[in-house]
């Protein structure tokens, strides 16, 4: 028995390379070394995931996944993205885990009439102006989870509320966003610390004395790590709530374990969803991978499963760009998060959600649904998208 | 501005002082744990070692596995101190041995070609990722000092360090090794000729120098995330010391890494609010934090401006 799989299995295998002429190439960009690799090592998995599921397909055509790791540097990204399109030919990019990579690709790929699936950033301008009927986001635009913070401030009427972020682009805009939905009381003051500090001691103090009713942050990655251990062992967790945005997350809890219990956090999607494609996606991923999956892991499944849905519509014909577009825009897939369908700008409508740190049914320290203060959400920048017709 | 007073022994801003020094003072010994390795081997020997930060992230990573294994945070920073010191060591016979001849643009490529190697073979060791470590559950609570809480593990990271500096200062002052490398600092072929193996002097210094680099990392490994590359940020500021404090020199190292860490935790701490109180609420956000973060640089420029040498300069023409 045991042997007529293994034959099975090389036949098929053999088939496949039989047939490679037939596949769908389709490239993969993201962070895969230096500190922030395990987001992109997570959107990696979770396409994998469903890859694996499928027999290596996708749509029920053979996809060939051609892997690049953009290094968190722009000009890496240029290159590897140029031999994605140059020598490998790929029909479709996904992937790409930070916004200033996205900015530098973004245009570079659509021009080319080749479909992008973002399965992670979501800077304001492709959101807005500089939209193009080739990119989906399959994410988030990234002010809605600062957004859904901000409304569950005001939801719980915090009077004040300190914030801190790094100081460059996304901490500002973190900000910004959370201010857009904060309504009914004051920030009273806002932090922004230098991106390469690692401690904030001083800063803690700062906020230790001026006793707001909560502390917004926004510390992405190793930063959060930093961050939440600091603030543990100040003694703050007893007295003051902290909200966070992308700070504690899949990729950081494994590091802060207890560190990090009754932190909240805004964002799409939990481990902990009762719906039926979410338990089994969350399910298949530990099995396979041995850890819970982040939110990172998430995105990139969903990215998996719409690329599976529309390849199927189109039965496998990507390159009729029109009908492929259609059956993308569809999003005909069960979203790990529940609701999905594309805005104007081809980025998600979806409810967003708070979650608390907490131990889940196996002690471990996860993610748990508090409660969900925006309903249907969409991004406040696609007024300003003129979607082309393709 | 803020007078929301809780049951204090002292007025909220001396009580946010207060604490804020302390903050400095806890990054200042930090500094000086990296820094006096540092600009012993740069003293001693004339050499470069960029990858001092790397050492600094072995000891975190050694101490963390240690920690995690043994459940003891001391058995964790034993390891960390004689891992890293191992590695100093092998570093030294190994790696090194042949560039102390070389001019030190050779130095700072060789050792930057370490910080690489070091990252790459800790992300695949032990994954991309940061990895998990408390802080030992007997200094996990918070002290109260004149109604300031202060964590009491930063409290133990000032008493180790001004220990540890303590130490240094007898073993250079006051014993044969010392001597020995205060000799050798200045006049090694006389050294050498009185029958000293100053090669294998060389090498204690330098594993000494990695040993407290592993000490340092190992004591921020429960405060800062534990993750490849960790040493880079922590490299600069210790260079900044260094040549603050006079290269070579481990009293300056000492006075400039506590000088460094209150400048840079007072300025991150006041500096927003006095620009606050010169410029509108928009300017003095974007341009308190910026200057805050430049402030031990523009001190650096200043003290090379005054003392080209730095702040306590060896005595010696012979130690560069």
């Amino acid at each position: 028995m045991h042997k007529l799989k293994l034959l099975t299995v090389a036949v098929a295998a053999a088939a496949a390379i039989g047939s490679a002429q037939a596949q769908i190439k389709i490239g993969f960009v993201a962070e895969l070394s230096g500190p922030q690799a395990p987001l992109g090592q997570d959107q990696y998995d979770a396409l994998m995931l469903l890859v694996e599921q499928n027999g290596g397909k996708l749509g029920g055509q053979a996809v060939q996944i051609i892997k690049e790791d953009s290094q968190l540097k722009p000009d890496v990204a240029n290159q590897v993205v140029d031999k994605l399109l140059e020598k490998d030919k790929v029909q479709i990019i996904t992937g790409v885990t930070f916004s200033n990579i996205m900015m530098a690709v973004h245009k570079k790929i659509t021009d080319k009439g080749v479909f992008l699936i973002g399965s992670n950033a979501g800077p304001s301008p492709i959101a807005g102006a500089q939209c193009s009927p080739y990119f989906f986001s399959t994410s988030w635009q990234n002010d809605m989870q600062a957004e859904v913070v901000g409304k569950y401030a005001s939801d719980k009427g915090y009077k004040s509320v300190m914030a801190m972020a790094p100081n460059y682009q996304a901490g500002k805009d973190f900000i910004a966003g959370f201010k857009r939905t904060y309504k009914g009381g004051t920030v009273v003051d806002e932090i922004y610390t230098p991106l390469n500090q690692q401690d904030f001691s001083a800063e803690l103090a700062q906020v230790a004395s001026k006793k707001p009713d909560a502390l917004y942050v926004f510390y992405p990655g190793g930063l959060g790590v930093n961050f939440v251990k600091q603030f543990q062992q100040a003694g703050l967790n007893k007295s003051m709530t902290v909200m966070s945005a992308s700070t504690v997350d899949g990729t950081t809890l494994p590091a802060l374990r207890d560190a990090a219990l009754g932190m909240l956090s805004g964002t799409f999607w939990g481990p902990d969803f009762p719906n039926d494609a979410n338990q089994k996606f969350v399910a298949a991923f530990e099995k396979k991978y041995n850890r819970i999956p982040s939110q990172y892991a998430a995105q990139s499944y969903d990215a998996a499963q719409l690329l599976d849905s529309a390849i199927r519509k189109v039965a496998g014909k990507v390159d009729n760009k029109k009908a492929f577009h259609a059956a993308l825009k569809a999003a005909d897939f069960k979203s790990v998060r529940g609701n999905f369908k594309f805005n104007t700008n081809q980025f998600p409508v979806q409810d967003m959600f708070m979650f608390d740190v907490s131990k889940d049914s196996k002690g471990r320290v996860s993610l748990r649904t508090v409660s969900k203060p925006l309903v249907n959400h969409t991004d406040s920048y696609a007024a300003q998208c003129q979607m082309k017709a393709l | 501005m803020h007078t929301r007073s809780a049951d204090a022994a002292l007025p909220m801003t001396t009580q946010l002082a207060l604490s804020q020094i302390l903050n400095g003072l806890q990054l200042g010994v930090l500094l000086f744990l990296l820094a006096a390795g540092l600009t012993l081997v740069f003293g001693i020997m004339s050499f470069v070692n960029l990858a001092h930060g790397s050492l600094f992230m072995l000891g975190a990573y050694f101490g963390a596995a240690a920690f995690a294994k043994t459940d003891s945070f001391l058995i964790g920073v034993l390891a960390a101190v004689v891992g890293a010191g191992a590695v100093g060591l092998l570093l030294d016979r190994f790696a090194l041995t042949k560039l102390y001849e070389r001019d030190h643009l050779d130095q700072v490529l060789a050792t930057f070609g370490l910080i690489l190697f070091f990252n790459e073979l800790i992300r695949i060791i032990w994954g991309p990722g940061s990895i998990f470590m408390q802080v030992p559950d007997a200094l996990s609570q918070t002290v109260s000092i004149f109604g300031v809480n202060y964590p009491s593990y930063r409290f133990a990271i000032i008493g180790v360090g001004l220990l540890v500096a303590l130490g240094l200062y007898l073993l250079i002052q006051k014993t044969r090794v010392g001597m020995l490398i205060r000799a050798g600092a200045t006049h090694p072929a006389m050294v050498a000729s009185l029958g000293v193996n100053i090669k294998w002097l060389n090498t204690l210094v330098f594993a000494l120098g990695a040993a407290l680099a592993g000490l340092a990392g190992v004591m921020a490994g429960p405060i800062v995330s534990v993750q490849p590359g960790m040493g880079e940020p922590v490299l600069i500021l210790t260079l900044v010391v260094i040549i603050i404090g006079g290269l070579g020199s481990i009293r300056g190292a000492f006075y400039a890494a506590l000088i460094v860490g209150v400048v840079d935790t007072l300025g991150r701490a006041f500096m927003p609010t006095v620009m606050r109180g010169i410029f509108e609420r928009n300017t003095a956000d974007a341009a308190g934090p910026a200057l805050a973060s430049m402030l031990i640089y523009l001190l650096m420029a200043v003290v090379l401006a005054v003392k080209p040498q730095g702040l306590f300069p060896t005595t010696s023409g012979a130690v560069r």
